[in-house]
């Protein structure tokens, strides 16, 4: 993993400790590590230089307040300042305008054009209560038209139907032709994928937007994208006059300094983010969370959230229900808790949204072990019929040795799994009698892998 | 040196826009023009100095060369303008291809299909990335060569991506294995007992695009690589990571988790036609070095091409050089 940007700064400090105000001299040195850190995070050098200049101009006469050192202090001018940047304006989609309000879709090949139309129809349908209508005009790559349709039908929207040997500017004629005699809301029209150098490409979607005058003109882009993000977001800046950017892929790891370069460079809102393949995956974008991100600082918040997203809340009801009915934890309710860990992406992905420290401190505790350790928890429930795991007591030495083979592990360690289990049901009791302290002495062992 | 410059019209997709046929040497120049002019630009100064290097640290990082490749290759030239006595810039910038090209060789080991018959390979890569498109051409590829090919149509998760595949095999006679819906692995061992059935020389198993944080998804490839040898215990033959040249440095990230999920023995670098890109290799060079099979530059078909990274090199420094 890439060194934190605190941590980075703080060797870089060492030797500045009490100085009370930040000064040319001693913030160059800091300046660097921090044009290291957007240059990692793929923030365009260009974009790096500027912001670099304009950090320094606010930087400097900055008293060090309090306990903080002077790096603490300059992270905080950069943050800010990060955070300024990106954010602004308001965001949202402006739908004011004579019905129907045409949105158009651009960006590069596989940025998540469709799937982004789909997720903002989804959006507005369900949170403004919008009649929306999508289009596709992409003729060119085989079965666009097609994937359109399909997660349009997904996103519970209506699709204007064409085909791949008409023109897109006659498409989109029929489909705003259409939209307008059946009352639509929002017109979307997606577009297919194109590269700023293509001149053909991009005079087609120019022709596009001069022809509809959408309201929102939307650039799509890729929050993995290098050091070119610059380089493509002014050639569609240019050809194009975009209303806003929306931001995709953001559940990668990627740091995503894109969002910065294109923020820049074209001077538009980021209005959205698109996280996961799921319809509903589409947030509004949080500039103080995205500069923490670029910095490496780590997205508690994103964790936060995506706790939220990935525990079904009715479980984690019935859950706490049978709990405070007194009735017992069974395995059955050990390998739910694991489902629910997997599905926020397991122990090393939540690891990684952790600050740097921390991560690193879970790290060394054995995270990746304990990964493996969970798997094979999990696989050797998973050998047992519904009958023991409500009942663990029935598991006696003939049934251990089934379970072992079923689960390809030795005896031995079925046997420390029913163990551990047995400490963590004691524990569970405790906590349903409501002794919070002794919960958290009894914590250890309750991880397997991650205590020992 | 520039061994195929065949001319072939995109009879493929008659609704592209139709590009000047150039030989592929040509379209790669083109491809990298942008790094090539920054590039050219500094070496015409007078002498080597501070202000030049950091000029071409600037444009190597520009580049996506990322800061740890560019940081070695600033290293390694200023040893050599030490060791070396290197005074003027054009000795300088053939240091620089000489480095270069030797940082990029040993990732120029074409792919070899004659090995086994059915030759399996299974594609994977992020969302977006070029992978149905790479199949296609790569199906093509093979098909010039005298070789039967097979698609499996793995995808099946992404609205429309078995589609898109069908229509691609439709239009150039390529059988395409798929189901309605189901497990990809399940499609993929079709795909296999069919290709040994039918005599196929390649079979080519496309998966859907998965992001490496995505730990369910990343074990679902791995499960379908464990089915492929199921079904053809040598198998995979080969298991092809695509990457988009666009992506930055999250590029050595994907390589890094995709060979941890699935063992990745090489590479397709597409999209490379945008504007100021490539340096993502010497980045992978550096820090995950994997074999690149095949670089791509466009959208027709023969812009998928092998690598070579002599021919790569040339096509970063020399503008006019005649093949």
């Amino acid at each position: 993993m890439l060194d934190n940007l605190t941590q980075r700064l703080s060797r870089v400090v060492k030797n500045l400790r009490g100085q009370a105000r930040l000064s040319e001299e001693n913030i160059t040195e800091m300046l660097r590590e921090v044009r290291m850190a957007l240059l990692e995070a793929d923030v365009a050098l260009p974009v790096v230089k500027d912001f670099i200049a304009k950090v320094k101009e606010k930087a400097v006469g900055q008293e060090v307040i309090g306990s903080l050192t002077p790096g603490q202090a300059l992270i905080g001018v950069v943050h800010r300042e990060l955070t300024e940047l990106m954010g602004g304006q308001a965001s949202g989609l402006n739908l004011a305008t004579q019905p129907p309000a045409v949105i158009l879709m651009s960006g590069l090949q596989g940025a998540g054009k469709t799937t982004t139309t789909a997720k903002l129809g989804k959006w507005l349908k369900e949170r403004q209560k919008k009649k929306v209508l999508t289009v596709s005009c992409d003729v060119y790559r085989p079965a666009a038209i097609e994937q359109l349709k399909t997660v349009s039908a997904q996103a519970g929207i209506d699709f204007f139907p064409s085909s791949a040997d008409q023109k897109p500017l006659d498409i989109a004629a029929a489909a705003l032709d259409y939209a307008k005699r059946h009352y639509y809301d929002v017109l979307f029209v997606d577009t297919a994928g194109r590269l700023a150098i293509d001149a053909a490409m991009m005079a087609e979607i120019k022709a596009l937007h001069a022809q509809f005058q959408p309201i929102e003109s939307l650039f799509v882009v890729d929050a993995m994208l290098g050091q070119d993000a610059v380089n493509t977001a002014k050639a569609f800046n240019d050809a194009l006059p975009l209303t806003g950017i929306v931001l995709t892929k953001l559940d990668g790891d990627a740091r995503g300094g894109a969002a910065l370069s294109v923020r820049q460079v074209t001077g538009k809102p980021l209005k959205f983010a698109g996280v996961g393949e799921k319809l509903n995956g589409l947030e509004e974008f949080h500039p103080e969370r995205m500069a923490s991100r670029i910095l490496g600082m780590g997205d508690i918040l994103g964790l936060v959230e995506e706790a939220q997203r990935g525990v079904d809340q009715d479980k984690a009801q019935a859950f706490a229900q049978k709990m405070k009915a007194g009735k017992g934890f069974d395995l059955n309710d050990y390998k739910e808790q694991i489902g629910q860990m997997r599905q926020m992406g397991g122990l090393s992905s939540m690891l990684e949204k952790l600050p740097a420290q921390f991560a690193q401190a879970a790290q060394q505790a054995g995270g990746a072990a304990g990964e493996k350790t969970i798997a094979r928890i999990e696989g050797i429930i998973n050998s047992m019929t519904p009958m023991e795991r409500a009942k663990p007591e029935l598991i006696k030495a003939s049934r251990k040795r089934r379970i072992a083979t079923g689960a390809g592990v030795q005896v031995q360690e079925v046997n420390r799994m029913l163990t551990q289990f047995e400490q963590m049901q004691k524990m569970m009791k405790q906590f349903s009698k409501g002794g919070m302290q002794k919960l958290m002495r009894g914590m250890k062992g309750m991880m397997p892998g991650m205590m020992r | 040196m520039f061994g195929f410059e065949k001319k072939k019209n995109n009879e493929d997709t008659p609704n592209a826009p139709v590009v000047a046929q150039l030989s592929w040497g040509e379209r790669l120049k083109k491809s990298l023009a942008k790094t090539r002019g920054q590039l050219g630009g500094l070496f015409h100064r007078a002498k080597i100095d501070e202000e030049l290097l950091e000029d071409l640290e600037s444009t190597l990082l520009m580049a996506d060369c990322g800061i740890e490749a560019t940081q070695w290759l600033l290293e390694e030239l200023k040893s050599r303008v030490k060791k070396d006595r290197l005074e003027t810039p054009t000795q300088l910038r053939s240091a620089l291809i000489d480095l270069l090209q030797a940082l990029l060789a040993p990732l120029e080991r074409p792919l070899n299909i004659a090995s086994h018959t059915p030759f399996i390979i299974m594609i994977a890569g992020v969302n977006g990335g070029g992978k149905t498109t790479s199949i296609g051409k790569l199906a093509k590829h093979f098909q010039k060569q005298g070789k039967k090919v097979l698609l499996a149509a793995g995808d099946t998760f992404r609205a429309a991506a078995r589609e898109q595949l069908m229509v691609w095999g439709e239009r150039n006679d390529v059988s395409v294995i798929a189901q309605e819906s189901g497990d990809p692995a399940a499609v993929v061992f079709d795909a296999i007992s069919a290709a040994n059935a039918r005599g196929i020389d390649v079979v080519l198993a496309d998966t859907a695009g998965r992001l490496p944080t995505q730990l369910h998804l990343m074990e679902e490839i791995a499960k379908i690589k464990r089915v492929i040898q199921k079904a053809e215990p040598t198998g995979p033959h080969e298991v092809l990571l695509v990457l988009d040249a666009n992506i930055g440095q999250n590029a050595v990230q994907q390589v890094k988790a995709f060979d941890k999920a699935v063992g990745v023995t090489g590479l397709i670098i597409t999209k490379l036609d945008g504007t100021a890109k490539g340096g993502v290799l010497a980045a992978i060079a550096r820090q995950c070095p994997k074999p690149v099979r095949y670089i791509g530059v466009g959208e027709g078909i023969d812009d998928l091409q092998a690598f070579r990274a002599s021919e790569f090199v040339a096509a970063l420094f020399e503008a006019h050089d005649t093949p």
